[in-house]
Formats: structure tokens, sequence, C-alpha cells
């Protein structure tokens, strides 16, 4: 076999964002040495933690070459529902008038229960009636909104009970709970990728569905559960970002599934299937955000960040390319 | 004899690896339709690709009415008045005929600076042209409402309007009915008397009789004769086509086929052009061979069998239990693997390891706790396959992407073997592989055929199917024309005579 010897064009092509992350955050905290204060550094993770959640669920969605546009309007309805069901029992603008606070555990079943069932029928119209993944999540991107737009009233909610939103403010061994949740759904995400029979289906879908079919994989039903399952996440998301927020609106999420799937394929998930791991989400989560907060600091004008950011993901898409197109 | 009008000399060509054609000569006289016949692979398709350029030929001459030419791609061979109306064609289905006709070359007129298209002149020159294939369709109608067989009528429209002095009708017949075939036939008498020299390659030889005037026949990429339709018969035909040596380079095997594993009864297919009133039976310990044409349905009957295609009526018993696989997965539980004829479109999961490769069709067998992957277990039976199949590769986690065709298939081989079924399905198993792996994939059939498992191997290559099968099957057209259960009878005429059953 051939030796491995150094090769300078592959480590870029390979490592070529992470290096520029690197860079980028070693400058901005000579620059600015606030960069790595610790309420800073708090203050990022807090932003990942959600992020990664959506991300890993539309991970899934991609690695078999599809894409979940509903993302950000699930997350609106996630945020929603949570609201409601978690207001304290003297606020004065409380949806439901005269009720009680539910728990908390059994209302982030419920939000999560009602967004995997909306993402179950975004999967049905995929997997058996063949709708493209980009119409069937845009269809049901508006029909969510518009839901949730009848259900709140288009009211902001707030005034939540405390222990919803000690959620972002508390924690356990130093960490706060939302960060938990953030680590605990990459476990389970990592899991149901490498150690379930869904996981691996998930990935032979992405490279070949003809071929899967016919070495007996269960094409329809997986494809299901992963737009059901990836729809539970970005209603946990919503629940999180409640929680973070201390209220929620129908705007809530709007435009992070744009970011999610950008992250993802930052992190070399390839939006021509097949390929990605948990670890492609964390990295372009972790990306993503750094770069935001990087150019924050940096005084860049904050409009001009959203160009910093087109041009990231046409590099690091560019990159990821190459490592597939090249070898041919 | 007249002169001829088209004329090709001594072409030849090569592939990494492959001598397609050897000094192949083919001419033509004006006013006469002259048929080109060969089993597949003989080299006819490789042959009206080097007319049009398609390939570059490594040496060999044309000559249009005398006079030497080179073409260079398909435009050219138009302007030199030499068209094709294809196998598989190629239309823009959801236009209309008259922008099918004029692609590429719409009529324009001004309309102030610019250039726009002149529909009224292009609907009334495709009238016009239409006529003098005798159809009038209005040039409006998209081409999707047109059968295959107007549809040929459009493009033989489309030569004629291009003043074709030379047309190939490569298997035009295929998927027209008697009707159709009328009609084409008709146009083609027509263009006989105005002069046209015509190539028609297929395979049915009472239409040959029917139409042709003289008859070239290659054979394995090299030209073995050209003689007067009118004096041949349709045995001497099929004696020229198939009349090679056989080298015997597979594993000697002697088979004890018992019980029957499989019984296919009546299978139709739900579509009129494709598998009809199928019915066969596979023994355990045999390798039954399905021999045919391309186009026979074969490859579609056997995908039919392990749920991918629809079964309008018929039955399939397996082990003498009548099963309903009405997908992959319960052909599979019911015993049946198939590896298919298309490697890359439905076989391999390209950017997958060869671990993901092997073990998608054995998951389900190698739970801890009902849920959790026995990657330990896996392992071991990949790397147990690499080793018994030698497969080729560094590790089990190199993409199966990065093997050669051979590998790529033993890996197949290997998804299959690890699922264990009784009855495995071989499409062109060897199809794309080298010499070495060929003899490799043969000696693992045989191998499996002793263990008691039931092997169906479709094969176009006639040495192939002569060589490894207990007994054979020929198909024609949909329908299963003939059985060879005597090795005495595997005979190369003997399968093309029931291939050509049409």
């Amino acid at each position: 076999m051939k030796a491995k010897s150094f090769n300078l064009k592959d480590f870029l092509i390979n490592y070529g964002v992470i290096l520029v992350m690197v860079i980028l955050v070693i400058f901005t905290s000579i620059k600015s040495p606030n960069f790595l204060s610790s309420s800073n550094i708090l203050n990022l993770l807090l932003n990942m933690s959600s992020r990664l959640v959506i991300a890993l669920g539309i991970a899934g969605c991609v690695i078999t070459a599809g894409c979940d546009l509903s993302a950000g309007r699930m997350i609106g309805l996630g945020g929603c529902i949570a609201g409601v069901l978690l207001q304290r029992e003297d606020y004065a603008g409380r949806f439901f008038e005269g009720g009680k606070p539910m728990n908390l555990l059994l209302a982030l079943c419920i939000v999560m229960l009602i967004t995997a069932a909306f993402g179950a029928i975004t999967g049905f119209f995929i997997a058996f009636l063949d709708v493209p993944p980009f119409i069937s999540t845009l269809a049901m991107m508006e029909i969510v909104y518009g839901l949730n737009l009848i259900f709140t009233d288009a009211t902001p909610l707030g005034g939540y009970v405390e222990s919803y939103t000690n959620l972002a403010t508390q924690g356990f061994l130093g960490i706060r709970w939302i960060i938990w949740i953030a680590i605990i759904i990459g476990v389970i995400s990592w899991f149901i990728f490498n150690m379930t029979r869904h996981g691996k289906y998930m990935y032979a879908i992405g490279a070949n569905p003809q071929a899967a079919e016919v070495a007996g994989v269960p094409v329809r039903t997986t494809l299901v559960l992963i737009y059901a399952k990836a729809a539970a996440f970005y209603g946990l998301a919503g629940f999180m970002l409640g929680a973070k927020s201390g209220g929620a609106s129908v705007n809530l999420g709007l435009g992070y599934e744009m970011e999610a799937i950008a992250a993802c394929t930052i992190g070399g998930v390839s939006v021509t299937g097949g390929r990605g791991k948990v670890s492609s989400a964390i990295i372009g989560v972790a990306v993503f955000e750094l770069l935001k907060a990087a150019l924050q600091f940096l005084g860049v004008n904050a409009n001009a960040q959203w160009i910093a950011l087109g041009i990231i993901i046409y590099i690091a898409i560019s990159l990821d390319i190459r490592k597939y197109v090249a070898k041919k | 004899m007249a002169d001829y009008y088209l004329e090709l000399k001594g072409i030849s060509k090569s592939f990494p690896g492959v001598k397609a054609l050897d000094k192949v000569s083919l001419s033509i006289r004006p006013g006469t339709v002259h048929a080109l016949m060969g089993e597949n692979g003989a080299g006819k398709s490789t042959l009206m690709k080097c007319l049009f350029g398609i390939y570059k030929m490594d040496e060999g001459e044309v000559r249009i009415d005398g006079k030497p030419v080179v073409i260079n791609n398909p435009d050219e061979a138009m302007e030199m008045g030499v068209a094709m109306v294809h196998q598989e064609l190629q239309p823009v289905l959801p236009r209309s005929v008259a922008e099918n006709m004029y692609l590429g070359r719409f009529p324009t007129h001004n309309f102030g600076p610019i250039k726009v298209i002149d529909h009224k002149k292009m609907n009334e020159d495709t009238v016009h042209w239409l006529k003098q294939v005798g159809m009038d369709f209005d040039p409006r109608t998209p081409l999707s409402d047109l059968s295959i067989g107007q549809m040929q009528t459009i493009e033989i429209a489309k030569a004629v309007s291009r003043d074709a002095k030379v047309i190939i009708f490569d298997e035009p017949s295929s998927s027209l009915s008697e009707k159709e075939v009328d009609v084409l036939f008709g146009i083609m008498e027509d263009l006989r008397k105005k002069g046209v020299a015509m190539i028609y390659i297929s395979h049915k030889m009472d239409e040959i009789k029917r139409i042709s005037d003289d008859i070239t026949i290659m054979r394995d990429g090299t030209y073995v004769g050209t003689w007067a339709a009118a004096d041949m018969s349709t045995d001497d035909i099929i004696a020229r086509m198939v009349g090679r040596e056989l080298t015997n380079i597979y594993p000697a095997h002697d088979d004890h086929p018992s019980d029957v594993v499989l019984e296919v009864k009546n299978v139709t297919s739900i579509h009129e052009h494709s598998f009809q009133d199928c019915s066969f039976k596979v023994r355990k310990g045999e390798i039954v061979g399905f021999g045919g044409l391309v186009g026979a349905q074969r490859t579609e009957l056997m995908e039919a069998i392990f749920g991918m295609r629809n079964i309008a009526s018929g039955e399939i018993f397996i082990n003498g239990q009548k099963v309903d696989t009405k997908n992959p997965r319960k052909a599979m539980d019911a015993g049946v693997g198939l590896i298919t004829e298309d490697r890359r479109g439905n076989g391999i999961l390209g950017c997958l390891s060869i671990k993901d490769n092997v073990g998608v069709s054995i998951y389900d067998k190698n739970l801890n706790a009902g849920f959790v992957l026995n990657h330990s277990k896996i392992n071991k039976i990949v790397d147990d396959s690499i080793d018994q199949l030698s497969i080729k590769t560094p590790s089990m986690n190199e993409a199966i992407a990065n093997l050669s065709g051979g590998n790529q298939q033993k890996v197949i081989i290997a998804r299959w073997l690890a699922n264990d079924p009784d009855i495995l399905i071989m499409d062109e198993p060897t199809r794309g592989i080298d010499v070495g792996a060929k003899h490799e994939i043969y000696e693992i059939m045989v191998k499996l055929a002793q263990e008691g498992k039931a092997i169906i191997m479709i094969s176009s290559e006639m040495a192939e199917l002569l060589g490894m099968s207990d007994r054979i099957y020929v198909m024609c057209n949909g329908h299963i024309r003939g059985e060879i259960t005597d090795q005495a009878d595997m005979t190369q005429e003997k399968v093309m005579y029931y291939a050509t059953q049409f």
C-alpha cells in the first residue's frame, strides 16, 4: 500500500474549516481578551446547545440526501406549546385562564410527541407518496406556522414557572441543564447512528436508496422515523429556547433550519447523502456560533456578518465536495 | 450489383482489455435494406457508434458515395446525410412534435432586433415532413401523447427532413405492436423507392426475411460475411451468428439436484410488454441458467420474484409453500437473494464501507438486547467473508467504491452469503469483471451449489451460460420459449433458436 506522507493539500481539504476557526479564535482572543471570558464561553455554549439539537435532527434528514425546511417553524410550535403549559398560575396574561402549570417533564413529552407527529406526516409524504423532501417539508413548514398562529393567536407568551427557566440558569456539576440536554441528545444520536440498525439503514438509504431496498432495508418506514425523530428534536429545541429566553412567540426559531443545514454541511454531512457523523454536527454548530461571536467581538458590522457566514458556507462545501470528487 | 452508397472498411476498435471490433466491413447499396445481425455483444452497436463518431475508430475507413469521409460526431453524420432511429429514443416528452423535430435547429424570424422562433413555419414544415412518411399529427401535440411507434415515425420524418441518404434502424420493432411494424415497413418501402440506403438491426428472423435485401452477420467483434437475404434460412443465420469455438474455462462441476425449492407458476407482469405467463422450477444444488437476448425480460422476471416489480397474476412456491414476495424484505424472509445486474445502480452502497455493504442485510440477525448492534459478531462475519471470497482490500472499513468491479461483486456476494438464502438469483454475475475474478466467481457458484443452494443465473454470455448451467431456460419477448435439460442438447444453436422465437 501507499506510504502515508503528509500532504498539505489533503490536510487543508480535510481540516481547512477547523483551521480557519482556530486561527479566528486565537486572533479574536488576542484582539479582544474578553472573548475567552467564562461568561462569554458560557453564553456560546448555551447558544450552541439548542442549535446542536436542531442540527442533529436535520443531520438525519441530510444523511438520507433529504433536508428539512420545517425545522424553524416546528421550533416555534414546540416553544409555544411548552410556553402555554408552563406559565405561572398567578401570571396575568395566562393563556389558559385559571389553570395550573404542568409538570416539566410531562410538558416536554407532550411537546416532543406533537412535533414528532407532524414530522411523521412529513415523512409519510416523502416515503410513501414520493414527494421530494424539499417540497414535503416546505408544505409542513407552512402548515405548522399556520396552526401555531391560530393556536396562540399570534400573542407572545411569557410568565414561565421558575422550574422551567431554571433550566438555563441552573445546572448540575457546574453545567447548565440545557447544556446537559444537548450532551444527552448528542450521546443518544451517536448511539442511534452507530449502534442501531435504524442508523445503519439511514446511511444505506443515503448512499443508494435502490440498493438499500434490494438489500432488504425497510426504506419507507426508516424515512418516516427519521423525519419524526428530527421533528421531536426540533420540539425539544423550542422547549430549550423558551427556557433560555423566558418567553416564546410564533416567530421563535425562524430561519434556524437554514443555519442548521449550513452547520451540518460545514461539519461534513454530505448533501449528496450517506456521509456524516454526530461529530460533524458538533463541529458545524461550533464553527457557526464561534464565527458569529468572533465577528461580533471584532466589531464587524452586524449586517456584514451575514456575508461572512455565506462565504464560510461556500468555502466549506467546496472543500467538502473536493474530498469525494478528487478521488475519481 | 449496384454501387455501394455507404462503405465501412476494415474498422477496428479496442477498449481497455477487449477488442470490440476487428477489421469489420459493411457496404450498403442505395435503395436497399441491409440487415445487420449478431448476438448481444457482437459489436453491432459499437460499429454504429464508430460510424456516428460517438466512438473514435482505431483504424478503418468510411466512404459515402465513393468519397472517403471523417465523421467526428453525430451532427457531422447528420450533415452528411446519415441518420439513426435509436433503439432507445431520447425525445423531450413534454414538448410538442414540431419542437422535437426541430430541436437544435429551430427556424427563426426577426422580431425587431431579436431573433425569435418562427412557430408558424416550424409547425407547417413539420406537417409537410410528416406527410412524407404518411403521418398526419397535429404538430402541437405533446410527444408524450404518442406511442413509441409514432415517436419512431417522427424520428424517421426528422431524418427525411434533413435529406438523409442513409438511415439506421436500431431494433426499432422491439417495442412495437404488429400493426405498428406494418406501418414502419410501409415507410421503409417508400424510402427504398426513394433510393435511401437503410441498415436494419434486429433479432426478429421473420422481419429480417420480410424486409431486408442483404444480411451481414457479426460475431464477437468480427465480420462473418454478407449474403443475399433470399438465400438464407433462419437456421443458416443462427448457425453463422453462433458458430464459435467454445473453450472450456469453467470449473468442472458434478451437481446433484434434489428437491424443488422454487416453483414459479404462470407469473405475468402488470405490463403488457414485460414477462408473460412464465413457469419454471429450480431444485436444490442446481445452477439454472436463463438465456435470451437483451430485452427478453429475464431481469424483470427475476426482480418480480424478488419483490421489486408487480405481478398481475401467477404464483410463487418456495419449498412447496405459496409465498407472496411483495417486497424484497418478504422475498429475503422467504429465502431468496438477488445479485442485481446493475451493480452501481442498485447493488453497491458506494460511499459506505465493505463492512456496511455486507452488514446491511444482516443487522436484524445480529442484535444484543433486541436493538443494539453486535459489532463484534458482524465484524467476524465480514472478516470471514473477506477471507473466504478472497476480497482484495486493505481493511473492511475501505469504501466499496474504491474496489475493482470484481471485488465489488464479491462484496455483494458476501452480503447474500451472510444472509444465507436457499435460492440465490445472480443477474449477469460476471458483467464488467476481469477474467481472473470471473473464474473465482464461477468457483464460488459451484461451491454454493454443492452446499445445496439453488442458483439462478441470468447470462447473456453464451459460453458462460452453456459452461455453468445444469439446466437452461431461454426467454424471448417476455415468454419462456424453451427449456434445455440434457447436457448434450446445450448448444449455441439451440439457445439462439429459442431466443429468437418472438
